[in-house]
């Protein structure tokens, strides 16, 4: 009863990004011996067939194709469908990501096919697939399942433990081209911004630093920002951080904005409303540093500080630095 | 020029979940626009004052959701649409939900020039509406956008990818989903609430739609809805703060090995 499985391969500026070895481990799981086949799109892929191969790849199609550097829908969309016609999945795998969260409903409705998205868990019960996906944001999760066709499903970054890379497997590769016409091509991008403050993706981050009210001005994220490059990691915000204008749109965290499963979530300033802990209570391990000791945010966290923040994250960041290799 | 925005009606996101018999009670519970379609109701309102034209809202959804385009017409639509599935909530998915819009856009022989969308829903969280309906629609879309203007038939976009910006061109029709710092959507004004009461809302059953059972049935099944695990307070740390610092570290370092 093994399945055939797709995987199509997650980048960023060219650079492979770990949801695709989680769901290189999904896949494992629900090939059952039968072939996983991962396809990487855009130029310079080969340079990806080590890894992806340690981790579980059977076959790796690459489409080094340069218009598909680029990210369009439209592109992304005919190249998948290429790929899938080509394949005959029975089972498509890929990030709950920027591009994964634009084609895949595309796909699924190209094909007419079931598609469950951003899954935290995927399992086997006597060979049936149960995902495992939340809503509301975390407050509560769901268990579907596709009971027949094709198994398609978008999986969330940061949940699904790898399996230990083997460099003893190996896998056959195969490139295949494909044309586009340029008038298949109905959107354009004509520049990109960088405006992330660093190059860690609030998603994926294994540690984010977050602010809210007691943040009090644009520059109070200075602080967080310091204690942020010391651990490596991203800064988040919450919806009143937002609101009031301290940070951007794109640095929140909550049932609007951004729902992070860090390790470790450092919580500064932040009073724990229900709609911002739908965000992060599943992180692993939570910190609020807080100067009301009522705060609800103390309720769901593990470690406590009541106080100044603008006392205690630097202070924070300053023991680190002595803990922690400068990078 | 036509722009027709879909709109699910959710619990406001201060609401707490309680499940009943495994399922998640909506007993008491307060109702809004999903934030995301606010943005996309707002976003659709601008585009008129500058471009003149007709604002069609639309809902799949139960008898409780009018309550939402009601709102919606408030704020400056026009007209709305509800499609009452009280029976079905439960059997419906994505790809039941946009067969369904797609079949009430056919059978309305609804014109659209921009048909806007919340980039997801704050309850199902899934964000494939949107990128269903213009697969369906054979038009592009672009998602998550923060800024758009319309020059004629050209639009000019700006998107968020994941903290940055991407600036994009095309041209209508089109499909885009609305993203947090589009804008800020407006409350509806007392004259808005009593005009609203009289703007046409035409309801239609799933019956009435051209459709078999078979094109709109579920293609995913729910098993189980639950509650994550209760997270339980942990400890406050004590001692001067460069005490309860310097323990917070030994804590993450040792206890929590998360450094």
């Amino acid at each position: 009863m093994g399945k055939k499985v797709l995987v199509f391969a997650d980048r960023r500026d060219g650079d492979l990004r770990q949801v695709t070895l989680e769901s290189l481990a999904a896949a494992r799981l629900i090939a059952e011996g039968e072939k996983v086949v991962v396809a990487v799109l855009g130029t310079n892929a080969q340079k990806e067939v080590d890894i992806l191969t340690a981790y579980g790849a059977d076959h790796i199609l690459l489409m080094e194709e340069d218009y598909l550097d680029t990210y369009t829908t439209d592109a992304y969309v005919l190249a998948w469908q290429h790929v899938i016609d080509l394949v005959q999945p029975d089972c498509i795998l890929t990030g709950h990501t920027t591009v994964g969260k634009d084609v895949a409903p595309r796909i699924a409705a190209h094909y007419g096919l079931g598609l469950i998205s951003d899954c935290t868990s995927i399992d086997l019960e006597n060979h049936e697939i149960i995902y495992t996906r939340p809503i509301y944001a975390g407050k509560a999760f769901i268990k579907k399942v596709i009971p027949s066709g094709v198994q398609f499903a978008t999986i969330r970054p940061n949940n699904i433990s790898l399996s230990p890379p083997d460099a003893s497997r190996s896998a056959t590769t195969e490139k295949i081209s494909f044309q586009m016409k340029d008038d298949l091509l109905r959107t354009l991008v004509t520049q990109v911004v960088k405006k992330a403050t660093s190059g860690i993706d609030l998603s994926e981050a294994r540690i984010v630093v977050s602010g809210g009210r007691g943040v009090k001005s644009e520059e109070g994220f200075k602080p967080l920002q310091e204690l942020a490059d010391v651990l490596g990691a991203a800064v988040g915000a919450s919806r009143g951080a937002c609101d009031a204008g301290y940070c951007d749109y794109a640095l929140q965290i909550g049932q609007t904005g951004k729902v992070v499963t860090p390790d470790l979530y450092i919580a500064c300033g932040i009073s724990g409303a229900i709609q911002h802990v739908a965000g992060m209570s599943s992180s692993k391990v939570i910190v609020a540093i807080n100067k009301d000791p009522d705060a609800p945010i103390f309720q769901i966290s593990d470690y406590g500080i009541v106080g100044d923040l603008f006392e205690v994250v630097p202070l924070l960041t300053k023991e680190l630095k002595k803990l922690l290799p400068s990078s | 020029m036509n722009f027709l925005v879909c709109l699910k009606q959710t619990f406001d996101t201060e609401e707490k979940l309680v499940l009943k018999n495994g399922v998640i009670s909506d007993d008491g519970v307060e109702f809004v626009i999903n934030p995301y379609d606010e943005y996309a109701v707002e976003e659709a309102i601008r585009l008129k004052e500058l471009h003149g034209g007709e604002i069609t809202v639309l809902t799949i959804g139960p008898d409780r959701a009018e309550q939402a385009l009601r709102s919606a017409l408030a704020m400056g639509a026009d007209k709305a649409i509800l499609v009452e599935t009280d029976d079905l909530e439960e059997e419906l998915d994505e790809h039941s939900i946009s067969q369904l819009i797609y079949a009430v856009l056919q059978e309305q022989a609804i014109t659209y020039d921009l048909i806007l969308c919340g980039y997801m829903a704050v309850d199902g969280g899934s964000a494939q509406i949107g990128p269903r309906l213009a697969q369906l629609l054979q038009i592009p879309h672009v998602s998550t956008i923060t800024k758009i203007t319309l020059n004629e038939k050209d639009v000019t976009i700006e998107k968020d990818i994941e903290g940055d910006v991407e600036h994009i061109q095309t041209k209508l029709p089109l499909l885009v989903t609305t993203q947090q710092g589009l804008n800020e959507p407006r409350y509806p004004t007392i004259p808005g609430i009593m005009k609203a009461k009289r703007k046409p809302l035409s309801r239609f059953e799933v019956e009435d739609l051209p459709l078999n059972e078979d094109d709109f049935q579920s293609k995913t099944t729910q098993k189980e809805v639950f509650l994550p695990p209760k997270k339980t307070a942990g400890q406050l740390l004590t001692g001067s703060t460069e005490e309860q610092v310097a323990s917070l570290v030994e804590k993450l370092y040792k206890e929590a090995k998360v450094l």
